[in-house]
C-alpha cells in the first residue's frame, strides 16, 4: 500500500466515523464520484458555446444575460446564480480566476482542474497574466487587451473563445471536440 | 481576514503544474470530502457557502498550502463538525489508529472554542436578493475601495484594497458574505464588478494593458 497523504487517512476516519452514526453511506460517496465524473463536465459549456458559434442571435443573448441563455439546456449539479460570458475577439482576451478560494461555474465546467485551485494559479494570474498565459501556450501581442475575472461573488464567469475559421465546415460534434474546458477558463486561444 | 487564502498578486509560488488532465476526483478521499458537505448541510453545522469558506479560511496555514483544495475543504467541515458538536478530534485521532494509519501528521482543522453561531437557513437557494433602493454607483463611475482589513471574512482581496477603479457592471442587491458567513443576517448589498488597471494594482511591474476585474458589495466602496 502506498503511503497516504493525512488529508486521506482523516478523511476516510471522518467517514468511518460518520458511517457509524448514520450520517453518511459509502453510497453517496459513490455517487458524487458518478455525477461528477460523468454527467456533469465541460461538454455542458461546449454546447453553450457551439450554440452561441452557430447562431448570432443566441451569441447576442449570450452575452446579454448568460444566465438566461443557459436555461433552456437544465443543465445540473451547477450552483450558478448569475452567468456572465465574455468574449474574446481579435483585441480582447478574457481569462477567469477566483483568488480567495477556487470559485468556478460547476454547472458549465464541472469541478475545477486541480491547477486552478492551486497557489501559484491563484496568485499570479490577477498580477501577470500575460507571463502566466504564455506558460499555457498562449503568447498574446502587446496590443491584445487582456481582461482578468477575480470571481469574488456569486457571479460565475466563462470565456466564450474565438470561433475558429474552420468550424464554418464542421459538423456539430466536431465543432464540440474543438472547445476546450481551458478556453473555456481564458489560458487557451 | 488577513489568511493566506488571500494569494491574489502573492509572489513565490513557483509555476502552474497543469501537466496532469484530471478526471474531477483523483482520489477515493476526495469524493468523501465532497460528500461530507452535504452531510454537514443535513446535520445543520454548515448553513450557508459564507459560512463554509470562512471555515475554510480558518484552517492551519501550512496545510492551506499544502493539503490541495480537498484537504482545505475537509479541514473546514471538520472545523464546523467540531464546532458543532457532531465529532470530537479525540475521536477522529482515536478512529485514525483503530484503521491503523499514522495520526501524528499534519491536522488542517483548527475548530474554534467561541464558534459562530449560524442558526437560520437560507431565505433563498440562491444568493440574489433584488433590492428596492437604489445603488449608490452606476456603470462607469470611478469608485475608491476601503484600504483597512477585515477581521472576519471579506470578499474584498488584499490586493484590491484602497485602490480606484471603475464600475463595470450592477449585479443588483446579494447576500453580504462578510455578515452572512459569522451568522448576523444576510443584510444584503448592491454588488458591482469594478475594473481596476494593471498600474492602479502593481505599479510599474504591471503587465502592459492588462484590466483586473473584481465583484465587489456596496460597503467595499467608499467613494
Amino acid at each position: 500500500m502506498s503511503e497516504l497523504k493525512p488529508q486521506a487517512i482523516r478523511a476516510e476516519a471522518l467517514e468511518s466515523l460518520l458511517i457509524e452514526q448514520n450520517h453518511l453511506t459509502a453510497e453517496a460517496v459513490d455517487e458524487v464520484i458518478i455525477r461528477y465524473n460523468e454527467r456533469v463536465g465541460p461538454m455542458n459549456g461546449a454546447r453553450v458555446v457551439a450554440k452561441a458559434w452557430a447562431d448570432p442571435d443566441y451569441k447576442a443573448c449570450l452575452l446579454e444575460d448568460g444566465t438566461k441563455a443557459i436555461e433552456e439546456f437544465e443543465f445540473e449539479g451547477g450552483e450558478i446564480d448569475k452567468l456572465v460570458v465574455v468574449e474574446n475577439t481579435a483585441t480582447v482576451h478574457n481569462v477567469v480566476v477566483c483568488t480567495l478560494c477556487s470559485c468556478y461555474p460547476w454547472g458549465l465546467l464541472g469541478l475545477p482542474p486541480r491547477w486552478y485551485k492551486d497557489p501559484a494559479y491563484r496568485s499570479r494570474i490577477v498580477r501577470e497574466p500575460r507571463a502566466v498565459l504564455a506558460e499555457f501556450g498562449v503568447v498574446l501581442d502587446d496590443d491584445v487587451e487582456v481582461k482578468v475575472w477575480d470571481s469574488s461573488a456569486e457571479v460565475r464567469y466563462m470565456v466564450l473563445p474565438m470561433r475558429p475559421d474552420a468550424a464554418a465546415a464542421m459538423d456539430e460534434r466536431a465543432v464540440l471536440e474543438l472547445i476546450t474546458r481551458d478556453a473555456m477558463i481564458g489560458v487557451a486561444r | 481576514m488577513d489568511g493566506v487564502h488571500d494569494l491574489g498578486g502573492k509572489q513565490g509560488h513557483g509555476s502552474i503544474d497543469n501537466a496532469v488532465d484530471e478526471t474531477a476526483f483523483h482520489e477515493r478521499w476526495e469524493a468523501i470530502v465532497f460528500a461530507l458537505t452535504n452531510v454537514a448541510a443535513e446535520l445543520g453545522v454548515l448553513r450557508n457557502t459564507d459560512q463554509f469558506r470562512h471555515a475554510i479560511e480558518r484552517i492551519d496555514p501550512v496545510a492551506y498550502l499544502s493539503h490541495t483544495y480537498y484537504g482545505r475543504w475537509l479541514g473546514g467541515l471538520e472545523n464546523l463538525l467540531v464546532e458543532g458538536g457532531i465529532l470530537t478530534q479525540a475521536q477522529i485521532r482515536a478512529r485514525i489508529e483503530v484503521l491503523g494509519y499514522d495520526s501524528t501528521g499534519l491536522v488542517a482543522a483548527r475548530p474554534s472554542t467561541e464558534p459562530d453561531v449560524v442558526d437560520y437557513d437560507a431565505e433563498h437557494h440562491v444568493s440574489s436578493r433584488p433590492l428596492e433602493d437604489q445603488p449608490k454607483f452606476r456603470v462607469g463611475d470611478g469608485v475608491l475601495t476601503r484600504g483597512t482589513p477585515s477581521t472576519g471574512h471579506t470578499r474584498l482581496p488584499a490586493y484590491a484594497r484602497g485602490k480606484r477603479g471603475e464600475v463595470v457592471m450592477w449585479h443588483d442587491g446579494w447576500v453580504l458574505p462578510d455578515s452572512n458567513a459569522h451568522g448576523r443576517g444576510e443584510n444584503p448589498e448592491h454588488l458591482y464588478t469594478v475594473a481596476f488597471d494593471g498600474g492602479e494594482l502593481w505599479g510599474d511591474a504591471a503587465e502592459p494593458r492588462t484590466v483586473v476585474h473584481v465583484d465587489l458589495f456596496e460597503s467595499y466602496l467608499i467613494l
